[in-house]
């Protein structure tokens, strides 16, 4: 009766209850009625398909529940659908769960009842779960009737209100206590697609239940575009089978189809109310009035990442200054105050510091996506997302980008189909994020200085120059590695709701400690080993004996000055001085010299850093901004061996675009590989973001000279 | 309800219809995979549909069928044949 098998983060020897449903059903919201809120991620091998996993109180005793991916069937058109199949049937090692609590949307009964059906032809032991049953009204029939007739307990809730919480829980009591039922069949197979169901469960994989309900499935997913998830052998054996999959198909829903319409129509008192939704919709997507609203809920969802985020961020960042001040204040100059203050406070600020954009983004997505709204930005959007091989529901992450890389990558959980999901992380880190600004500020306000308007038409080419890239990008990799058969846009307008503030929040919530924990660790380790780069080897040869000539200097302005000539020997010195030299040839002929080479090493941590790596490398001192003039005016006097300046209007051009392209934020890397499990998509984005960079500098360069403007 | 079986194929498809029009879906054809997942989303043979409105940069379509809306674009729609109510 027990689950055993250790998958995943789901080891129990408790009960084990699936929560499955169409998307939009109301699962998360029962899901978190029923745990209190407290869960934690689970995801399932191989896929990047995650699932909540949580515990609740059942009679005397407890039972894990696990929220499964939204699903509209057991036979899958995406990845994510995959997962259910195999963990209502505990296949491949999952384990085998106890009783399936099926969400069904009142509101769309016999869609929802769909579902059940497939469930009950394999055997799956189920308890419906009536959500939105408010919304549905007087339409429903009493709850013992639907039971006769669908041969399984039946409960009516509002999960929103938390009523028939107790109803249900004393329905997936007494189905933990049943015998699982025999498979429940309400259409016959024709003679010869009964003929191929045999055929496909004799190549089953050993392990699976020999059901029918099995072959059938297997028919329906294969094909010849797609063996549909199947395993090898069974693949190709149904390919063997000859096949009009179209038949199958036709036979297989109309009969369960046919059943509800004759079964359950009957009993459905007309359909649910949708004229509140049917208002809402008339304004919300309307051709002009639903255009200006959808501009300023999203103009709305910009500025909070941008600007509400930024106070918070701001005092964040004086914490970790404060705390680094208080450490070096209380030790004695050493390597491990050093460690302390630059690697470990400095790092740890670096991953705390993007706490305030994920709450918001979340909070705001989530308050979108439990409203119904972010279904109607898909609808609005698809049209244009579709430019890019994506489709409307890219939109939001995409947007978010332009704030920041790392909120809008974990936002892309929110797009059904892994290939769009990787395609549009793929492309979100060209968009101009915020860390970019202080560079491009620092560059275009050193080196274009004069009229304002050259300024901001720089700054502004550089918003539609990531644009353009980013579509370009997405394009491209939509014809080559991220190829796949166009997926049509099957998207569900649901009917809009009040969100849930508790549901939202605790989504937040889960969302930042993942971030915490998995992509927050990688930042420390890049951390501590950026400061490494540029603080190794400690002892580099310096052109005078510092402390000396500090300890004989006459005024404070003179040891300050000292004190920053020495740090920029030492920087020249270390190991990021001497990478930078060994890549000089490398970036040379983009127009840039070595000095610049560690400033986009120390970029790395973060693209903001470049301003006070160069503001060490040029000896004026780490503590500054890119409005500084003192930095300004080094640059300005930065000269080539040959006595050329090194900053060219032309070198700052090039050095506005490589920041545009290039992939210099590890706290981005770290998030891609917390969200594809696996080192495979962050290395392509280093890879081709970087060659991208610096292709297009040479070009900017190299063009710019034979043009004669350097 | 019933498919109008054995008439001959409607030249009328899902995306030429007047909005808001209640027609009944003949057939459906399409990439397998899609075509499978509307006939499981309820848009089979039979089945009463109206296009109730279209997205403002023309695409892609508002279905509504079942007591649900759906949305699919324009193409996929021109492979739907459907006769009138």
């Amino acid at each position: 009766m027990s689950a055993t098998a250790t998958v995943d983060n789901v080891a129990t020897s408790e009960p084990l209850i699936l929560l499955a449903g169409n998307p939009n059903s109301g699962k998360s919201t029962l899901f978190n009625r029923l745990t209190g809120g407290s869960a934690r991620t689970g995801n399932y091998p191989g896929v990047t398909v995650e699932s909540s996993i949580g515990s609740t109180r059942l009679g005397s005793g407890t039972a894990t529940i696990v929220d499964l991916p939204g699903a509209y069937s057991l036979v899958a058109r995406t990845l994510e659908e995959r997962v259910t199949l195999k963990a209502v049937l505990g296949l491949d090692g999952q384990p085998t769960p106890d009783v399936v609590a099926l969400c069904a949307d009142a509101t769309v009964l016999s869609r929802s009842l769909y579902l059940l059906l497939q469930l009950q032809e394999l055997g799956v032991p189920v308890v419906l779960v009536l959500t939105m049953s408010d919304q549905a009204g007087d339409t429903l029939p009493p709850t013992h009737t639907l039971s006769d007739l669908l041969g399984c307990p039946v409960v009516r809730t509002v999960a929103r209100e938390g009523e028939g919480l107790d109803d249900l829980r004393a329905a997936l009591s007494t189905a933990l206590a049943q015998d699982p039922p025999q498979p429940l069949w309400r259409w016959e197979p024709g003679e010869d697609l009964e003929e191929a169901i045999e055929a496909a469960m004799d190549a089953l994989p050993e392990g699976w239940p020999r059901q029918h309900g099995l072959g059938l499935w297997a028919l329906m997913s294969w094909s010849d575009t797609d063996d549909g998830g199947l395993p090898a052998g069974l693949a190709e054996a149904v390919s063997r089978l000859h096949l009009h999959p179209e038949d199958i198909d036709d036979e297989a829903i109309s009969g369960r189809y046919g059943w509800l319409d004759r079964e359950l129509l009957p009993l459905l008192q007309g359909e649910a109310d949708r004229s509140f939704t049917e208002k809402l919709d008339r304004v919300l997507i309307h051709p002009v009035a639903g255009f200006g609203i959808f501009l300023l809920v999203m103009g709305l969802l910009f500025q909070g990442l941008f600007a509400w985020s930024d106070p918070a961020i701001g005092a964040i960042e004086s914490l970790f200054e404060w705390l680094a001040v208080l450490v070096e204040g209380s030790m004695a100059p050493s390597l491990g105050r050093d460690l302390l203050v630059e690697g470990v406070i400095g790092g740890v600020g670096g991953v705390v510091v993007f706490l305030p954009q994920i709450l918001l983004l979340f909070l705001l997505l989530g308050l979108l996506e439990d409203s119904g709204y972010l279904a109607r930005v898909a609808y609005l959007m698809d049209r244009v997302m579709r430019l890019m091989g994506l489709n409307g529901r890219a939109f939001v992450p995409m947007l978010s980008g332009f704030a920041c890389a790392v909120p809008a990558i974990m936002a892309t959980r929110s797009m059904p189909r892994e290939r769009d999901r990787l395609l549009t992380m793929m492309v979100v880190p060209l968009m101009t994020c915020s860390a970019r600004l202080p560079v491009y500020t620092l560059i275009i306000g050193t080196l274009f200085a004069g009229e304002a308007w050259v300024q901001s038409g720089l700054l502004l080419g550089m918003y539609v120059f990531s644009v353009v890239t980013a579509l370009a990008a997405a394009w491209l990799m939509s014809k080559t590695v991220l190829r796949a058969e166009p997926v049509p846009l099957v998207l569900e307008l649901p009917t809009y709701r009040w969100p849930k503030l508790r549901d939202v929040a605790l989504m937040m919530w889960r969302r930042a400690r993942e971030f915490l924990k998995d992509a927050g660790t990688v930042i420390l380790v890049c951390t501590i080993v950026v400061w490494g780069l540029l603080s190794f080897p400690q002892n580099v040869p310096l052109s005078q004996d510092y402390d000396a000539a500090i300890a004989a200097a006459a005024s404070p302005e003179q040891v300050e000055a000292l004190e920053q000539q020495r740090e920029g020997e030492q920087l020249a010195g270390s190991y990021a001085g001497q990478v930078g030299r060994f890549i000089e040839p490398v970036i040379e002929p983009l127009g840039f010299d070595w000095k610049i080479g560690v400033g986009l090493i120390g970029a790395f941590a973060a693209r903001e850093v470049f301003v006070s790596t160069m503001g060490v490398v040029y000896s004026v001192g780490e503590d500054i901004d890119e409005q500084d003039e003192g930095l300004r005016a080094r640059m300005h006097a930065e000269t080539h061996p040959d006595g050329s300046p090194v900053y060219t209007p032309l070198a700052g051009l090039s050095l506005l675009v490589f920041f545009a392209l290039s992939a210099q934020c590890m706290s981005t890397l770290a998030v891609v590989k917390r969200e594809t499990r696996g080192w495979k998509w962050p290395i392509f984005m280093v890879v081709y973001m970087t060659g991208l960079a610096w292709v297009a500098s040479f070009v900017v360069y190299q063009g710019g000279r034979l043009l004669g403007l350097g | 309800m019933h498919a109008p079986e054995d008439s001959a194929p409607s030249q009328l498809t899902l995306d030429a219809i007047p909005l808001q029009q209640q027609v009944v879906v003949q057939s459906v054809a399409g990439e397998r995979g899609f075509r499978r997942r509307l006939l499981e989303l309820g848009l089979l043979p039979g089945t009463p549909v109206s296009v109730v409105r279209v997205a403002p940069l023309g695409d892609p379509l508002e279905l509504s069928l079942r007591g649900s809306r759906l949305s699919i674009r324009r193409f996929e729609a021109s492979q739907i044949r459907v006769v009138p109510a």
